[in-house]
C-alpha cells in the first residue's frame, strides 16, 4: 500500500516538537517517532476514553505502546492532552525528567507499561483485555507494535494467545514502516505476507495509509473488525515521515547531537512539503 | 509440597475475586475444583511462558493477582526479561509457582535442573523469593502471598519432603526461622536443606556440639538481623543449599557477613560448584554427589570447629 497523506498543519506542529525534544533531549528515535505520529494523534483524538485528569481511572482504554522508542510521538500527544506540562517536552532524558528515552509508567502520567524492550506490549495487552472480560467491563486495550518489533517471537506467542482467547476487545495497531535500525526489513527480516500471517493467528485484519488521518479514524472507528476476534489494524507508514532527509534512512533510526545545521535543513523541509 | 500450593491457590480464590490462575501447560491434578469453581478466572495456556509473564502483567495491572504455575526451569530462565521488566519493574502482585526447584528433575537431565533460580532472580530489585522446606509451610506462604507486595518467586520442592515446620515457630514471609539453637555452630539451610541441616545438627550432638539451624525460606529480602544475631553467637558458620554456589544462599550469608565485619568467623558453603552436573538418578544421588548431606555438613562443621 502507498503511502500519499499529506503531511497536515497539525501535523507539521508535531513534527516541529518532535525536533524541539530531539534538540532538548540531545538524541531520541526520530524515523520510528515519525512513522507512528499520525496513529497516536488519531487515538488520543478519537479513539481511546481516557481522562488526563484521572490517568489511572479504572474504566479508561488502555494503551501500551509496545514500540517505546517511538515515545516522542507518545509524549507530544499527551502533552497536548494535558497529562502533563509541555514544558517537559524539552527536557525528555535529563536527569529528573519524567520523561525518558523509552517511556516509563513510574514515571510518565498517562503510560500503561514501562517498554523499549522490544516484544512485551501485546502480551500486556493480552492481560488487560482478558482482565476486562473477566469484570465484565467495557474498556478497551490497544497496544502499537513496530514491524521490526515484529522479529521478536513473543509477539507471536502474544498473537497466538489473543487468537485463541477471541479478544474483540483488543486492537494491535502494527506500524509498518518496513524499516529497522540496519535497514530495510525486507533484508533483514522479511514479514510479508504479513497480514496473513495476522489473520492465520485468529485476527480479523485491515490495513491503512497509517498517515492519512481520516482513513485511519474511519478504520479504528470500526474496530472490532469481527465481534469474535482481535482486531489488527496494519499501518503502512513511512519511517521519518515528514522531511526528505530522515525518510526511509537508517542513520536516523536513533540520532543523537543533531548539528544545528541539519535541524535548520529539517525546519526547511518541513515548511516545503505540500 | 505442589498439591499444598495449588490447593492454596483455589482457597485464596474463594475468598478473593481477584485471585486468578494460570498454568503453562500442566497436569490436571489438584486444579479441577478451581477449573469448576472459577472457570472465568483459570486459564491453562499453552507453552509460551515469555507471554504468560506478559500476560499475567496485564491482568496484574488491571487489578488482579495471578498466581502461575509451571516447572520452575521455564518460569526462571525462558522469561527473565518478562519477569525482570513486566512484573519487578512495575512492581505486579504476580505469584510464580515453580515446581521441580533445584535437582527435581534429576532424572530428567540438565536442562530440567533449576539450581541457578534463586542466584539469578536475587539480582531484580522488588522480587521476593521464598523456598518454604515442606508442604505444611507452603500453605505458610501461600496464605501470606495474596497481600505480599510486588512479585514473588516460590521455589516449590519434589513432595513428600518430611515435615519440619510447625505452626508454633510463626511464619513471616522476609524472616528467618531458628529451628534448634545450639552454642558451637550455625548452619543456614533453605528450602529442603534445612531438613539435612537439622539431621547434621542430631549428628553433631552426638559429638557434644550443638548446632543453630537457620531455616532461610526466605532469600529476599534477605533477613541479614537474625543472620548476624545467630552468627554472632556461632564459632563457626555453614551454609548449605540446593543451588549454584554463585550467587545464592551461600553467598547472601557471606554477603551479609563481610558487609558487617563479620567476615572473620570461619565458614564454609556447600552446594553445586558452577559446572553443569553430568549425572541423571535422582535428587538424592546428585545432592549427595556434590556433598549435601548431613554427614558431609556435620563433617564440615566439626572440621572447622577444629581449625
Amino acid at each position: 500500500m502507498e503511502q500519499r497523506a499529506l503531511i497536515d498543519s497539525r501535523g507539521k506542529d508535531h513534527r516541529r516538537l518532535i525536533l524541539q525534544m530531539l534538540v532538548g533531549s540531545g538524541r531520541g528515535h526520530v524515523g520510528a517517532a515519525l512513522s507512528v505520529m499520525e496513529i497516536v494523534r488519531v487515538l488520543y483524538d478519537d479513539i481511546l476514553r481516557v481522562d488526563p485528569k484521572q490517568p489511572r481511572w479504572a474504566d479508561r482504554d488502555r494503551f501500551i505502546f509496545s514500540k517505546g522508542h517511538g515515545c516522542l510521538a507518545l509524549y507530544v500527544m499527551l502533552a497536548e492532552k494535558g497529562f502533563f506540562p509541555k514544558e517537559e517536552l524539552l527536557r525528555s532524558c535529563h536527569f529528573g525528567s519524567m520523561l525518558g528515552g523509552h517511556p516509563e509508567s513510574r514515571k510518565t502520567p498517562g503510560v500503561e507499561a514501562s517498554t523499549g524492550a522490544l516484544g512485551h506490549g501485546l502480551s500486556i495487552g493480552v492481560g488487560c483485555a482478558l482482565a476486562a472480560r473477566i469484570d465484565k467491563k467495557d474498556w478497551r486495550t490497544f497496544v502499537l507494535i513496530g514491524d521490526g518489533e515484529s522479529n521478536e517471537g513473543s509477539v507471536w506467542e502474544a498473537a497466538l494467545s489473543a487468537g485463541k482467547h477471541r479478544l474483540a476487545n483488543l486492537t494491535v495497531l502494527v506500524d509498518y514502516n518496513k524499516f529497522q535500525s540496519y535497514g530495510p526489513s525486507k533484508d533483514i527480516q522479511d514479514l510479508e505476507p504479513f497480514a496473513d500471517k495476522w489473520r492465520s493467528f485468529g485476527f480479523a485484519v485491515r490495513e491503512v495509509d497509517g498517515h492519512d488521518v481520516p482513513a485511519l479514524r474511519e478504520a479504528l472507528n470500526a474496530t472490532p473488525f469481527d465481534a469474535a476476534k482481535p482486531s489488527a489494524l496494519i499501518c503502512h507508514t513511512v519511517k521519518g515521515k515528514g522531511f526528505k532527509t530522515t525518510e526511509h534512512n537508517a542513520d536516523w533510526h536513533h540520532k543523537a547531537k543533531v548539528k544545528p545545521e541539519e535541524l535548520a535543513l529539517l525546519l526547511i523541509e518541513l515548511e516545503g512539503l505540500p | 509440597m505442589r498439591k499444598a500450593a495449588l490447593l492454596a491457590v483455589h482457597e485464596l480464590a474463594k475468598r478473593d475475586p481477584r485471585v486468578v490462575f494460570v498454568g503453562s501447560d500442566i497436569t490436571k491434578q489438584n486444579l479441577e475444583k478451581f477449573a469448576a469453581e472459577f472457570p472465568d478466572r483459570y486459564f491453562m495456556e499453552g507453552i509460551y511462558e515469555q507471554h504468560i509473564i506478559g500476560m499475567c502483567a496485564g491482568l496484574a495491572m488491571s487489578g488482579k493477582i495471578p498466581y502461575i504455575n509451571t516447572i520452575a526451569t521455564f518460569l526462571t530462565r525462558r522469561c527473565y526479561e518478562q519477569v525482570l521488566i513486566d512484573l519487578c519493574l512495575h512492581e505486579l502482585p504476580v505469584r510464580l509457582l515453580g515446581s521441580g526447584g533445584g535437582t527435581v528433575y534429576a532424572p530428567l537431565g540438565p536442562t530440567h535442573l533449576a539450581n541457578e533460580d534463586l542466584a539469578i532472580f536475587r539480582a531484580i530489585p522488588n522480587m521476593t523469593i521464598v523456598a518454604p522446606c515442606d508442604a505444611d509451610e507452603m500453605k505458610r506462604v501461600m496464605m501470606q502471598s495474596l497481600d505480599w507486595h510486588g512479585p514473588l518467586y516460590v521455589r516449590i520442592a519434589k513432595g513428600g519432603d518430611k515435615v519440619v515446620s510447625s505452626d508454633a515457630r510463626g511464619f513471616k514471609i522476609g524472616e528467618a526461622i531458628p529451628m534448634r539453637e545450639g552454642r558451637d555452630v550455625l548452619l543456614v539451610s533453605t528450602g529442603i536443606t534445612t531438613q539435612i541441616a537439622l539431621d547434621a545438627a542430631d549428628l553433631l550432638a552426638q559429638d557434644g556440639l550443638t548446632a543453630t539451624v537457620l531455616h532461610i525460606h526466605t532469600l529476599k529480602p534477605f533477613d541479614t538481623a537474625r543472620v548476624l544475631h545467630y552468627a554472632a553467637q556461632a564459632k563457626a558458620v555453614l551454609t548449605i543449599e540446593e543451588h549454584t554456589l554463585v550467587g545464592g544462599l551461600g553467598s547472601a550469608v557471606a554477603e551479609t557477613l563481610m558487609d558487617s565485619g563479620k567476615g572473620g568467623v570461619p565458614f564454609a558453603r556447600l552446594g553445586f560448584p558452577d559446572v553443569f552436573t553430568e549425572e541423571l538418578g535422582s535428587q538424592v544421588e546428585i545432592m549427595g554427589k556434590y556433598g549435601l548431606t548431613s554427614a558431609n555438613l556435620a563433617a564440615k562443621a566439626k572440621g572447622l570447629l577444629k581449625a
